[in-house]
């Protein structure tokens, strides 16, 4: 579909907005509706728009399987870091509070940080199963 | 400090485990990890195991949010002891697997199946662990989920198909037991266990909880492969590499089958689940069909894989048995009784795959001669077997002999008699066996050729737990009589 100049032009104007508006969800998860998961679902829609339009072949060289494989394993080691190092600080398995001595701010940092974690796992493996499926002609 | 965040600890550790695997995809260090990673789950679990039986109950909540607002873990006797079985065999057989995967699994792939390995490993070890009804449905989805790409992973090519059966059978079940908890949960608007089994009693008598609850022991049926709904499992196990079978023989169904337990005597108690609705007369009917119909389907099977798959199904219907009883002295039997077929399972399934390894073959006219050939494997498999059909002096003994007196006692004469045509007809097919190995002519070569220690190992410490809990019952009938008694009190 490269050729088409419509849809090589207009993915590329609303492809930035897409990842624009996935980081908008994923960091105003914690005031309004969103977080991790719909901002990853988002973000990997705006790859999985580049690989429609720009073949598989592109998408892969720009989010090669390997790094795809290790966002995948760093966004789940962020959750789960959380809460070890919440476990080191002498709380309980995600216990924000003791994050910071503000327990409000423990809290939102928490938040903020396993959030992240999910939003980065949930986009990696969207964007890998679009590759797997995808990909199933190709050499 | 530390020992306050074991509950956290035994899922946590096999989750990062899990993370590091995919980052290091080569084989051995993905090994060594699983290995690593089994060994401390089960170091946890013997020392959660040491502190319930010395002091009660462990509460844990995630967050520091308390039950019922937050996800609560609540280890008592039953979860510490299925958290043990889990946690040991596989330890166990990641030892056996090192070798054999590596025969069976492409090297560039070996990554992946040690992720999924550990991902299903935290996944049964969350169910048995949750005092959360919904927690542990995730828990679910994330153990069946694994053990589908673990069994597509097997050499042989129906290896798919079997997964892919297993994948849309599973999803019913677990989407049945979806329908149940969340029956539960318009009904009472809680989903911690104790919080619910506080609330039913009010509501039981209503068409939501009775709904509810047909969901959940059906969708739960079907994660146990009890007759009738047991067709996914013999492919799965014959065409999973060696390693999954045992690992999932050992484990995947017991786990079920402490769900249905958890939820039938300490979510909706007793009186309501074996009393007011006929779940005791269903698994008394089904679990002897069970037992005779899977038993003697596997005298016919020629793939002893399959076999042994069969026999699992007919062993889940001595549990059911045990269940429906609803006496102490049946759910002992039960608890027991998923000790025990965890041991004799895993070791003839640790056996089979040595003997894979060897010849490539599970095919029963490619095992005469093998019990000179491979006497060490073959003496596992013997041993493993004996325990299958209960012969005094092993483990199967011992849970065949609590399940009969506990049926007698309850004066359920025909399934006693169901109980011995059952052992009458496991005699048949591992005679079968028997009969191929060491009476059979054999093959031209008969030259020793055993598998390599880091296989027999493992298989060896099983025959020996096979027999060693056939003869010092203390330990093994002391837990799960406790555990059984506490299942029978308050709630849980």
């Amino acid at each position: 579909m490269i050729d088409n100049p419509v849809l090589r032009i207009i993915a590329k104007i609303i492809i930035p907005m897409i990842l624009l508006f996935a980081l908008y969800v994923q960091f105003h998860g914690d005031f309004g509706p969103g977080g991790g998961f719909q901002a990853g679902v988002i973000f990997a829609a705006g790859f999985i728009l580049y690989g429609l339009v720009f073949g598989t072949e592109s998408l892969r060289s720009a989010v090669p399987p390997a790094v795809l494989r290790l966002l995948i394993a760093v966004g789940l080691a962020l959750f789960a870091g959380v809460g070890v190092i919440t476990m080191l600080a002498g709380s309980d398995y995600l216990a924000y509070n003791a994050l910071s001595e503000d327990p409000i701010a423990g809290q939102h940092l928490g938040i903020l940080v396993v959030e992240f974690g999910v939003g980065v796992t949930v986009s990696a493996v969207m964007i890998t199963i679009f590759l797997a499926f995808a990909g199933r002609n190709d050499p | 400090m530390i020992n306050g965040q074991l509950p956290a600890l035994q899922v946590v550790v096999p989750l990062i485990a899990a993370a590091l695997c995919l980052v290091l995809s080569r084989p051995g260090a993905a090994w060594l990890i699983t290995f690593a990673a089994s060994v401390v789950s089960m170091l946890v679990s013997l020392l959660m195991l040491e502190e319930v039986l010395q002091s009660g109950v462990i509460d844990y909540a995630f967050g520091g949010w308390a039950a019922p607002f937050g996800i609560a873990y609540r280890v008592d006797i039953v979860n510490a002891y299925v958290l043990m079985i889990v946690s040991t065999i596989s330890t166990v057989v990641s030892v056996f697997a090192r070798v054999s995967v590596a025969s069976e699994i492409e090297t560039h792939n070996q990554g992946f199946f040690y992720t999924a390995w550990l991902l299903c490993l935290t996944g049964l070890l969350g169910i048995a662990i949750t005092g959360d009804a919904f927690n542990l449905f995730v828990f679910l989805e994330i153990s069946s989920l694994s053990s589908y790409v673990l069994i597509a992973m097997g050499s042989d090519r129906r290896a798919l198909t079997a997964a892919y059966q297993y994948l849309i059978m599973g999803t019913i079940g677990a989407t049945f037991i979806l329908i149940g908890v969340g029956l539960l949960y318009a009904l009472t608007g809680t989903l911690n266990m104790l919080d619910l089994a506080a609330r039913l009693p009010e509501v039981a008598d209503s068409r939501t909880a009775r709904t509810g609850f047909a969901f959940l022991t059906v969708g739960l049926g079907l994660k146990i492969a009890l007759f009738p709904l047991h067709l996914w499992l013999p492919n799965a196990y014959a065409y999973a590499p060696s390693a999954v079978s045992a690992f999932l023989a050992a484990t995947a169904t017991k786990v079920a089958v402490y769900v249905l337990l958890r939820f039938v005597f300490s979510v909706f108690g007793v009186e309501f689940a074996l009393g007011a609705m006929p779940l005791a007369l269903g698994l008394a009917v089904l679990g002897s069909i069970a037992v005779l119909s899977a038993s003697t389907v596997a005298i016919f099977q020629q793939n002893l894989k399959r076999m042994l798959a069969y026999s699992s199904v007919a062993q889940v219907g001595y549990l059911a048995l045990g269940v429906s009883l609803a006496t102490p002295a049946g759910l002992t039997a039960t608890l027991l009784h998923l000790f025990n077929h965890a041991l004799m399972k895993g070791a003839l399934f640790v056996a089979l795959g040595c003997i894979a390894w060897r010849i490539g073959s599970s095919r029963l006219e490619d095992f005469a001669g093998l019990g000179y050939r491979m006497p060490w494997t073959m003496g596992v498999f013997v041993v493993g077997g004996l325990s299958l059909i209960g012969i005094p002096l092993t483990a199967g003994f011992i849970s065949k002999w609590y399940l009969v007196l506990a049926a007698l006692d309850k004066g359920w004469w025909p399934v006693t008699v169901v109980i011995i045509a059952g052992s009458l007809l496991a005699v048949i097919y591992i005679w079968r066996v028997v009969e191929s190995a060491y009476l059979a002519d054999p093959p031209a070569q008969t030259a020793k050729a055993e598998a390599p220690a880091s296989m027999l190992i493992p298989a060896w410490l099983l025959a020996i737990a096979n027999l060693y809990f056939g003869s010092h019952t203390d330990l093994s009938v002391g837990i799960a009589a406790r555990a059984a008694a506490g299942l029978f009190g308050a709630a849980p």
